[in-house]
């Protein structure tokens, strides 16, 4: 199965679009071997621009290039470019800059590095900013449509990126809907909300509760705003034992708050219960914070059967 | 661009400039009195500066506001708003009127908003940011062979966010020589003198050591901010910092060095006062 990290395929799409798109340009804070903006940098040097350990400042000078016609990615650790928040919040989102920010490292999937690495607030963060769109692609696949889409879309919008690999979880020929959430799987007994890292468990967990007869909906949420309030009204009706999401990420603020906000406000009286992050993140191996958090298949899997009872 | 610069005399342009910025201060104290709320100190002792960049520096076209070849300018201490609305108004960006809607509902805003008022190239109030975002600008104009210049004030207690000192290394780094920022050196901030609150000197060594050409003037002295401006046209390689010293409510006599109008407004009765004063200045 293929399987690629998403800042890998933001680098090289990035890179790619870079040829027929000249008004790209692309910044990051001393992170461009991580976030993989080098791809872009090697090939296009004079779009590329080196802004140093200043996320502040990137901010502010990607919403004056936008001023002047560029569509800037600015790259920089989900945390790290999230916590400046009062700059993306005037600079960006209320000026409505035609910005995206890819914010990589997305969550405990990076591993060892820690909480202080970990992007666990971002999506809470960029959700609550009026004018921003929220992105968190699923697969190589969703993530080089997504890339295509931004430079369509008017307006700031945030990308969040994975370290670790991703396992493909579309069909081949794929096509990006901004704002549409993607049924992967069938079922009406639980439905399975996912983002980002945690989509390829979803699936592996709906192969696994199917062979004991729990047919479980599995639900990609790659836009996470705007939300696709429909997808989730739609499962809490249909879904008899109740929607369950799973996110690398704070269950507050996010695709779990996003649900539960479509829920409440639809009318719906589904059951709901949130997978993620309570607390902070720590120190392990991609796949031992995975498996700690139940963010993993068998993790998912166990959280789905306990949810039913 | 503002073809009165290219007939008159130097003289003239320095009674023209005085003359307008007179206009606009009246103008100030009038949205404020409205108001009932704002920041008079600090919009009086840029104004000067406004004036020069609306009235005489700067090439733009208030009919056509997204001239993608026009001069930016940034007011990075968004909230002396007032003193650019009134150079807005008075360039012919909006009409006259619009200014008695200052902070009331659907009217302008109270700190600048680019969505909302032609004219306002971004959105600031929240110190620190605009410095960032005239770099960009900058930046984008440098690539595109300099088509314009940018212009970015910021007041002095701004300068204690740490962002400033992000876009001083960073412009210098990118040789932004069509980048200038004005620094509205009106010694004052909400919580008292900056030399108490949180010293900022030695200001101009701190800007040379961050690799900017350094200009000392008077902000209320308009040969002085002409022949500044000048000089960082000439100057390449480097961006340019104007270390413009004013005085906090400068041409009203109480509101002048006085903390107190930082961020309130004048009454009635202070309004008039302020006004009566101003024509005579």
């Amino acid at each position: 199965m293929t399987a690629k990290a998403t800042r890998q395929v933001f680098g090289e799409t990035i890179a790619k679009l870079g040829e027929t798109h000249p008004e790209i340009v692309v910044l990051d804070a001393d992170l461009s071997k991580s976030t993989k903006s080098d791809l872009f940098a090697k090939k296009f040097p004079d779009r590329f621009f080196e802004m140093g350990i200043q996320e502040a400042n990137m901010i502010g000078v990607a919403a004056g290039m936008a001023g002047a016609g560029r569509i800037p990615f600015i790259c920089s650790f989900a945390c790290f470019i999230a916590g400046r928040f009062d700059q993306i919040r005037l600079s960006l989102a209320y000026g409505n800059a035609n910005v995206r920010i890819v914010g990589s490292h997305a969550g405990v999937g990076i591993g060892e590095d820690g909480y202080s690495q970990q992007g666990l607030e971002d999506i809470a963060c960029m959700r609550s900013l009026a004018n921003m769109a929220v992105i968190q692609p699923g697969d190589d696949l969703e993530c080089a449509g997504a890339i295509e889409y931004l430079l369509t879309h008017q307006g700031p919008a945030f990308l969040r990126t994975t370290r670790q690999s991703l396992e493909r979880v579309n069909a081949e020929g794929y096509q990006f809907q901004f704002g549409k959430a993607v049924q992967l799987r069938e079922g009406a007994d639980v439905a399975i909300f996912a983002t980002g890292g945690t989509v390829q468990g979803a699936v592996r967990a709906h192969e696994a509760l199917k062979a004991s007869g729990i047919h479980a909906r599995v639900v990609n949420v790659h836009t996470l705003k705007p939300f696709d309030a429909e997808a989730a009204i739609k499962a809490g009706r249909e879904c008899k034992g109740g929607i369950l999401t799973v996110e690398d990420h704070q269950i507050i603020g996010g695709l779990g708050s996003a649900v539960a906000e479509a829920l409440a406000e639809g009318g719906v009286g589904a059951r709901l219960h949130r997978v993620g992050i309570e607390g902070f993140g720590e120190s392990g191996t991609p796949e031992e914070l995975y498996r700690h958090f139940q963010l993993d298949a068998a993790g998912i899997e166990q959280r789905v059967r306990r949810f039913l009872g | 661009m503002n073809p009165a610069t290219q007939t008159e005399t130097r003289e003239q342009t320095l009674a023209r400039l005085r003359k307008l910025a007179q206009g606009f201060r009246v103008d100030i104290i009038e949205m404020l009195e409205k108001a009932a709320s704002g920041h008079p100190g600090g919009s009086l002792s840029v104004i000067d500066l406004v004036t020069a960049l609306y009235f005489q520096q700067m090439r733009h076209d208030p009919k056509n506001p997204a001239w993608p070849e026009r001069d930016r300018f940034i007011l990075s201490k968004g909230h002396a708003v007032p003193a650019q609305y009134a150079a807005l108004a008075g360039a012919g960006y909006f009409p006259r009127e619009k200014l008695s809607t200052l902070r009331r509902l659907g009217g302008l805003q109270g700190h600048p908003v680019n969505t909302l008022t032609p004219g306002i190239e971004a959105c600031t109030g929240s110190l620190g940011q605009g410095l960032s975002i005239a770099q960009g600008l900058a930046m984008a104009s440098k690539a595109d062979g300099d088509k314009f210049r940018v212009y970015c004030v910021i007041g002095d207690g701004e300068m204690q966010e740490g962002q400033i000192w992000e876009a001083a290394l960073s412009a210098a780094k990118y040789q932004l020589d069509n980048l200038v920022c004005v620094l509205d050196y009106n010694k004052g901030q909400i919580d008292g003198y900056v030399k108490d609150v949180m010293p900022l000197e030695p200001i101009a060594d701190k800007w040379r050591a961050f690799n900017w050409h350094v200009i000392e003037i008077d902000g209320h002295d308009f040969g002085q901010i002409l022949d500044a401006f000048d000089e960082a046209r000439r100057t390449k390689g480097k961006p340019t910092f104007i270390l413009a010293n004013t005085v906090k409510g400068k041409a009203v006599s109480f509101m002048e060095d006085r903390i107190e109008w930082h961020g309130a407004a004048p009454s009635k009765e202070q309004a008039q006062k302020a006004i009566e004063e101003i024509k005579q200045s």
